[in-house]
């Protein structure tokens, strides 16, 4: 037989971490390789409210953002330096006006696109309109299972019947479907529902992410913080319909750090293999990056290529590979493994960016902040501060699902 | 449900071929193949490529085995053994299916 046949298998055993596998192959780029995947936030735009938003607290206004053609040729940029896929996201991306022409113009340039939504906002037409311009897969965000949560999570009366009808347009016009789920204490217990609703949906994927606490879900984390009880049956849950569902529908999980012994690797490491563009342009190591104070994060506008952005800004310099760290992270065995743990975490819970994220045991902080999520677990604020431009509105007796 | 032949046995009958959501393409930048999927860039090697490019969900894998095992001079059941593990191994993982009627 040819043994050449033998080794014929994808070459990843962890098809989860494909990054990885190029990495090890060495990409061309000097010292970090340029990002497989970019996540373009077109708008902070968006009907709903979700009081665990991954906007910064402030919001970019309309006026602000990128032109039609300005992303358009970042769109093409980013194809020619070696990125390879492009998520569209928000805020809501489609209430950009010209993101089928976004698309379009992402497939013309060789990039595989996302699209990653509400859905209240979109027509059938406007689905249609998106496949044939080439979009390759569709994301769609889920607030519960049902209306009674899910709307009033949300924000937004009939968001989830919109949501649902959406998603069967979406595999109607045989687009790929991934379902995201954001769990919180006020939803976990709808776990096994939302995982059968996906299968239903005929989705794909399910990406069942924990709420990250910071921005918009730090205001709100007395309202959403799970228990610890919940967390180990969400975990259970989890694995059991991993297994049963083997095939039929492929389930990410994103675990909660707070819960963890070792902070999570963000965003892979500060600059290492990810970066997004924000709604006015600004190249950042993350999404929720400007919420720490003290760093210039450059725009597509400035006179320098995205690559360049990328390779030698200050601030993406700033937290990347080992060199910033202090003790604990700087003689810790794991500081290659988790990277410190989250930058825009440690700011916010800690006041220092270059602090170790103190969701790490080894933290000094770790043990009075993670009492404090604890005891908010086990209280009884359920009230959301809702997210939107007006700096956040207090929910009201009566607007539940309003 | 829409028959779109997930979680496919392959056997020597099938006709498969990559779901919509994955990508085969060979990327300039860093001088390989990769399969695009949701949240996900694979690099498969060599032979996996080969294989790929040959799953356009009209030929069958008895065709491809047939194909390969000519190429190589290679036993032929040895070749269709390797080859139906290495794409039962893409199907589970999502990245396979099996060619279908339009449905729309």
């Amino acid at each position: 037989m040819s043994p050449t046949l033998t080794d014929a298998h994808v070459a990843a055993s962890d098809p989860a971490d494909g990054l990885a596998v190029l990495e090890s192959r060495g990409s061309v780029a000097e010292t970090f390789g340029i990002p497989l995947a970019v996540l373009a936030e077109l708008t902070h735009r968006c009907p709903l409210q979700c009081p665990y938003c991954s906007n910064p607290v402030e919001l970019d206004r309309g006026g602000s953002e990128l032109t039609t053609e300005e992303w358009k040729k970042v769109l093409s940029e980013l194809a020619e330096i070696g990125v390879l896929q492009i998520h569209f996201s928000g805020g809501e991306p489609t209430a950009r006006k010209d993101l089928v022409e976004l698309v379009r113009h992402a497939s013309d340039v060789g990039l595989y696109s996302n699209l990653i939504t509400s859905a209240v906002l979109v027509t059938r037409e406007k689905l249609a309109a998106l496949a044939e311009a080439g979009l390759c897969h569709v994301q769609i965000s889920f607030q519960g299972n049902e209306p009674v949560v899910a709307d009033r999570v949300a924000g937004f009366k009939g968001a989830h019947a919109k949501k649902i009808e959406v998603a069967k347009w979406t595999r109607e016009l045989d687009l790929p479907l991934t379902v995201n789920a954001v769990m919180h204490r006020q939803n976990l217990f709808q776990l096994p529902d939302i995982i059968q609703m996906a299968v239903d949906l005929d989705a794909d994927r399910l990406e069942v992410a924990n709420v990250q606490y910071y921005g918009w879900a730090l205001k709100n984390r007395a309202a959403l913080m799970p228990t610890l009880a919940q967390i180990e049956e969400t975990s259970r849950i989890v694995e059991d319909a991993q297994l049963r569902l083997k095939g039929v529908l492929a389930i990410d999980y994103v675990v909660p750090d707070y819960y963890a012994l070792r902070p999570k690797k963000c965003m892979g490491g500060w600059g290492r293999q990810f970066f997004n563009i924000s709604p006015a342009g600004k190249i950042l190591p993350c999404h929720a990056a400007e919420s720490i104070t003290g760093l210039e994060f450059l725009s597509v506008r400035s006179n320098h290529s995205i690559a360049w952005i990328w390779r030698n800004s200050e601030a993406f310099n700033r937290y990347r590979g080992t060199g910033w760290m202090k003790e604990p992270c700087k003689s810790c065995e794991f500081r290659e493994i988790d990277f410190g743990g989250c930058r825009c975490q440690a700011f916010a819970l800690t006041g220092d960016a270059g602090n170790t994220d103190p969701a790490c045991t080894l933290s000094p902080m770790h043990e009075r902040i993670f009492k404090l999520a604890e005891q908010e677990a086990a209280g009884e604020h359920n009230r959301f501060l809702y997210r939107n431009f007006a700096g956040g509105t207090l929910e009201t007796g009566e607007d539940h699902g309003a | 449900m829409t028959g779109r032949g997930r979680n496919i046995s392959v056997s020597e009958a099938s006709r498969p071929v990559l779901p919509r959501h994955a990508r085969l393409k060979f990327d300039e930048t860093r001088q390989v193949w990769v399969i695009l999927a949701p949240e996900r860039v694979l690099a498969p090697d060599e032979i996996a490529v080969e294989v790929l490019q040959l799953c356009d969900g009209v030929r069958s894998v008895e065709a491809m085995i047939d194909q390969l095992a000519a190429k190589y001079a290679a036993d032929r059941g040895a070749i269709s053994a390797d080859v139906i593990a290495m794409l039962q191994d893409l199907a589970d993982k999502g990245f396979l299916t099996e060619a279908r009627e339009k449905t729309s």
